[in-house]
């Protein structure tokens, strides 16, 4: 058997991450939809600038532009799963979507989100939830594995017509993060 | 199907030696998110993204860059030794002088009217890449007394599904820095070489530049060898 290779360690994105990571159209999943917006704050409560959020969810359906969605790779006219919003001055982020459909029986609707920042070695991991899906939230499995209080850290507000998700990296009201 | 554990590769969120992880850490430990589909699918970002010269950073605005000009070639696999296919690669770095194109650098060293100091290429069916650069100067920063960054490249790849997003750094053989660097440092002991590029007499071309090889290895899926299925492509 011959040895195989190694995985390749990550580094931070380090401070000047806006030099080439923002897309003009990152931010956008589709032209028109839900407004997702937050801020991105450290362990003081301040804001992180030099931050990069990455969402990844299924579309509308439920379905995924991937060959190893078992039902077969899907497409939805005029939207994109996956989305990428640097953070502003005062750590704001900002997204365009649809909710995205159930996955499988088990799982209320979710976005995965990714961050990236200076101060960060490796990329965390976390997953926003809709505050209008109370029934399937209380039977996730995934929310299931968490208490009550990282739960509803897990799940947006509703903020006038759109969604509003902070993130924390550290201290009081922590974002849950995961190991994938 | 789910992708292996890796881990072991990786630095600490806390790493105190490098100090802008102090208030940047989560504190409580990292739950186990279960791969499920939407962990097992992914972005699969490749060609479609890159135009024509974004593979060349040394032009830029109508003029050539200055400094040693380079290749930088590698190949993208995952840790089961299957080539990545059309997968995006996106770099950004210092200039010669060590000086970012970036408005909070306040690095001394002069700004290159032609070096914007990003490129983008994606891998093709074998999973190669390749880049033509600048050899990136070193810089001081504020970690540390006398805290020099080791010269290098900022590499973002997507992978073929999510587990396999990667962002890391590129470094140059026997950079001298190293040492005193808590970011390369972060890295538990036995993977920091994994960083390292080495020098490629093979692609280097005579009379115009030097060439450097960078393999990444992304993370592949948990199953034994044996019950590898084919190569995709």
């Amino acid at each position: 058997m011959t040895e195989l290779p190694a995985t390749t360690p990550s580094q931070t994105v380090g401070p000047f991450l806006s030099i080439a990571l923002p897309w003009q159209d990152g931010p956008d999943l589709i032209a028109a939809g839900i407004t997702i917006s937050g801020v991105l704050t450290d362990g003081a409560g301040a804001p992180v600038p030099d931050g990069l959020i990455e969402l990844w969810q299924a579309d509308p359906d439920g379905r995924y532009a991937h060959p190893d969605d078992p039902r077969g790779a899907a497409t939805f006219a005029g939207f994109r799963s996956f989305g990428r919003c640097a953070t502003d001055a005062r750590g704001a982020f900002r997204f365009h979507t649809l909710k995205p459909g159930r996955v499988d029986d088990e799982q209320a609707p979710h976005i995965d989100v990714t961050v990236f920042a200076r101060g960060l070695l490796k990329h965390l991991v976390t997953r926003l939830y809709f505050p209008d899906e109370p029934e399937a939230n209380a039977a996730d499995p995934v929310q299931r594995s968490l208490d009550e209080d990282e739960r509803e850290r897990l799940i947006a507000r509703a903020d006038g017509p759109g969604l509003r998700f902070d993130i924390r990296l550290q201290g009081d009201g922590e974002t849950p993060f995961f190991t994938v | 199907m789910s992708y292996v554990d890796d881990s072991a590769s990786h630095p600490d969120y806390d790493s105190p030696d490098y100090r802008s992880t102090s208030l940047r850490h989560p504190n409580n430990k990292l739950h186990l998110l279960p791969q499920r589909l939407t962990e097992i699918t992914g972005p699969l970002f490749g060609a479609e993204r890159v135009r024509p010269g974004d593979d060349d950073l040394t032009q830029w605005d109508g003029g050539e860059a200055i400094g040693q000009r380079i290749i930088v070639h590698g190949r993208v696999v995952d840790s089961d030794g299957r080539a990545v296919p059309d997968t995006l690669l996106e770099i950004w770095q210092a200039n010669a002088s060590g000086r970012y194109r970036h408005a909070n650098d306040q690095w001394a060293g002069p700004l290159d009217p032609h070096f914007a100091g990003l490129g983008r290429c994606a891998t093709d069916r074998d999973g190669n890449y390749r880049f033509t650069t600048i050899q990136p100067g070193a810089y001081p920063w504020k970690n540390h007394r006398n805290a020099w960054r080791p010269a290098h490249i900022h590499f973002s790849v997507f992978g073929r599904a999510f587990p396999q997003r990667l962002v890391t750094q590129m470094y140059f053989p026997g950079d001298p820095l190293f040492f005193q660097d808590p970011i390369y440092n972060s890295v538990p002991e036995h993977a920091r070489e994994r960083m390292i590029s080495s020098y490629d007499h093979n692609a280097t071309q005579d009379h115009w530049a030097l060439g450097f090889r960078f393999d990444i290895v992304l993370r592949g899926r948990a199953q034994t060898p044996f019950e590898s299925e084919p190569d995709d492509d």
